[in-house]
């Protein structure tokens, strides 16, 4: 899968209802969730990005409450990536569960400013910095994580095992 | 070497003699729980895995209670897509408005949750049943779905960390007191991807209401769980509430633990958690001056029964200050009707409070008292985020229920020592 886009970048502890504020919850549809997209803590953030862009922030993103529909609006946005120092860890099991690709790396947060454009390979966990001409390496998943994400999600996972057991 | 509390559950549920932190195990689920925001998408997902049935039709719990009542066209549909499936898959433990309450304090309630078991949640309070001693965790949709259909889920065995709390307890100073004062120390990220241990004599001493208190705010320091080692006080609490086995795990006294943190409670006085992060606290000798429009007393987090006694013993004979709302939800129909029979219901009408049904409702900016642009309240709930509790630029302030109830009076913080 190809990333590659122009990156919006965030501090620590951008919770889950700043990703998408409750008020929006009493549907689950990715694409009106994505409308609200990060409505409160940056208001423009759905007029100004472009398909494929990536976010990049800092400490814990992604904390608070377990809603999948933080990373599901996230992804319907258009959002091709997020990159933290670290994830909250119900936000990464979402993230991983729903196929959203998300990767921790300390290196990358410290290198990438805002406006730069960045291109990220998930299976190997190489991130280019184009604008800066960096790379920066990520650490590639667990073998089981890694099984998960190529088989298109949790979902889509469990449903092969479940026609195999048959 | 010996083994923590949730190595020994996850070990024991995924069929294993011994697990270790980093390790990534299969583990079988007692419990699988959802809500009307988070199960209508784990709906859509478990349709998709192509099993026409549920693992067990009695180990799923189904709570409408985010925007229960249905606040709104929407939310009714979502409802209405829950009580479909639960009605469909004959699913035993969905539980209608008039017999619901806030998920995390009805499970216990009826006996759903026990020592020794995995819960997994679509919710992130779920860590609540740490009181039990039971590993319980919040997740996602998805996962929910996966787990609905298999009873099973993935994890990876946290690392533990334990706290100790010993010394003698100040008045009005409780659980919710503890667990801020622990989240402001360590801060939001203090236990990412971390199991939490809550021991020492404190917690020995403490009811089942202030332990749930405590392991409710797990999640609130990036916890993965929360637990407190079962013991006379859970026994007690479950006798007549189990309808099934349960074993009680106790971390051996030589486990390894990735940190012990130690606090001597006699100093930690009553803690306000300010705008907007639960780490932003400050004992309430240190608030200053700062005035509210709304209080708010109830959530899974403080709406129960012994939470609602200690409003009462604060707000008895006195009135709210005129410009304030006070909103009291309590957290279950049981707890309603007990606080109705203790004369506790008459003390906050009487002192000018709206008491709810059970709901979610204002915790999370739901319905049922929406902030304002500008507005200020201070909340039994558990989370203060920007837009928590409604406006963008509204504020909320986290305490326990006696300077919520003492601060409705005063229409400002304060602790209760101000007004009895
Ligand atoms: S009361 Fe608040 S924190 Fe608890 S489950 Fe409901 S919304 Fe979540």
């Amino acid at each position: 899968m190809e990333i590659k886009g122009q990156v919006w970048k965030y501090g620590d502890d951008v919770d889950t209802d700043v990703i998408i504020p409750a008020r929006y919850l009493n549907t689950s549809n990715p694409k009106e969730l994505a409308k609200h997209c990060m409505e409160d803590i940056d208001e423009n953030f759905v007029d100004k990005m472009s398909n494929g862009d990536l976010i990049v922030a800092e400490d814990n993103f992604g904390c608070g409450s377990s809603r999948e529909h933080a990373p599901l609006a996230i992804k319907a946005a258009g959002v091709s990536c997020v990159i933290a120092n670290s994830f909250a860890r119900i936000f990464y099991r979402n993230s991983i569960n729903i196929g959203l690709p998300i990767l921790e790396c300390p290196e990358a947060v410290a290198g990438i400013a805002e406006g730069d454009q960045v291109e990220v390979d998930v299976d190997s966990g190489l991130i280019k910095n184009l604008t800066k001409e960096e790379e920066y390496q990520a650490a590639a998943f667990p073998e089981f994580m890694q099984e998960l994400i190529d088989a298109g999600g949790l979902v889509n996972y469990v449903r092969r095992r479940v026609k195999n057991n048959e | 070497m010996g083994m923590t509390m949730v190595e020994k559950i996850l070990a024991a549920h995924a069929g294993e003699e011994e697990v270790k932190p980093g390790q990534l195990v299969n583990a079988k689920l007692d419990l699988v729980l959802g809500n009307d925001v988070t199960t209508p998408v784990a709906i859509k997902e478990f349709n998709k895995i192509g099993v026409e049935q549920v693992f067990d039709q009695d180990r799923i719990a189904i709570v409408p209670d985010h925007f229960a009542p249905n606040k709104d066209i929407n939310s009714a549909e979502q409802c209405k897509m829950i009580r479909e499936f639960a009605h469909d898959k004959e699913i035993t433990n969905y539980f209608e408005i008039g017999e619901m309450g806030i998920e995390h304090c009805l499970l216990p309630e009826k006996g759903l949750v026990l020592p020794g078991d995995i819960v997994i949640g679509a919710d992130s309070h779920t860590c609540t049943y740490g009181a039990l001693g039971a590993l319980a965790t919040g997740v996602g949709s998805t996962d929910m779905a996966a787990g609905m259909a298999t009873g099973e889920a993935w994890f990876k065995v946290p690392e533990t960390i334990k706290f100790v709390y010993n010394g003698q307890l100040q008045e009005w100073v409780s659980g919710k007191d503890l667990i801020l004062y622990t989240i402001g120390d360590i801060g939001v990220d203090g236990a990412l991807y971390k199991a939490m241990e809550f021991t020492g004599e404190v917690i020995e001493d403490f009811s089942m209401a202030n332990r749930m208190t405590m392991s409710n705010m797990a999640i609130e320091a990036g916890g993965k769980c929360g637990l407190i080692e079962p013991d006379e006080t859970t026994l007690e609490y479950v006798k007549d509430r189990a309808q099934r086995d349960y074993t009680v795990y106790k971390s051996d006294v030589d486990a390894e633990y990735a940190e012990v943190i130690e606090y001597d409670v006699s100093e930690i006085e009553p803690q306000v958690a300010f705008p907007h992060l639960p780490e932003n606290t400050k004992g309430i000798s240190e608030v200053g001056e700062i005035k509210i429009d709304q209080a708010v007393i109830g959530s899974c987090t403080n709406g129960r029964l012994e939470d609602l006694r200690i409003a009462a013993k604060v707000l008895e004979g006195q009135k709210k200050a005129d410009h304030i709302r006070l909103i009291i939800f309590p957290g279950t129909q049981e707890i309603y009707r007990q606080a109705m029979h203790e004369g506790l219901i008459d003390i906050f009408l009487d002192a000018g409070a709206a008491v709810s049904t059970p709901t979610c409702g204002p915790c999370l900016g739901g319905h049922m008292g929406i902030l304002a642009k500008g507005e200020r309240a201070i909340a039994t709930t558990n989370r203060n985020f920007v837009g928590r509790m409604g406006h963008p630029e509204s504020e909320v302030y986290l305490s326990n229920p006696a300077v919520a109830a003492a601060s409705a009076i005063k229409g400002q913080i304060v602790g209760p020592r101000e007004v009895r």
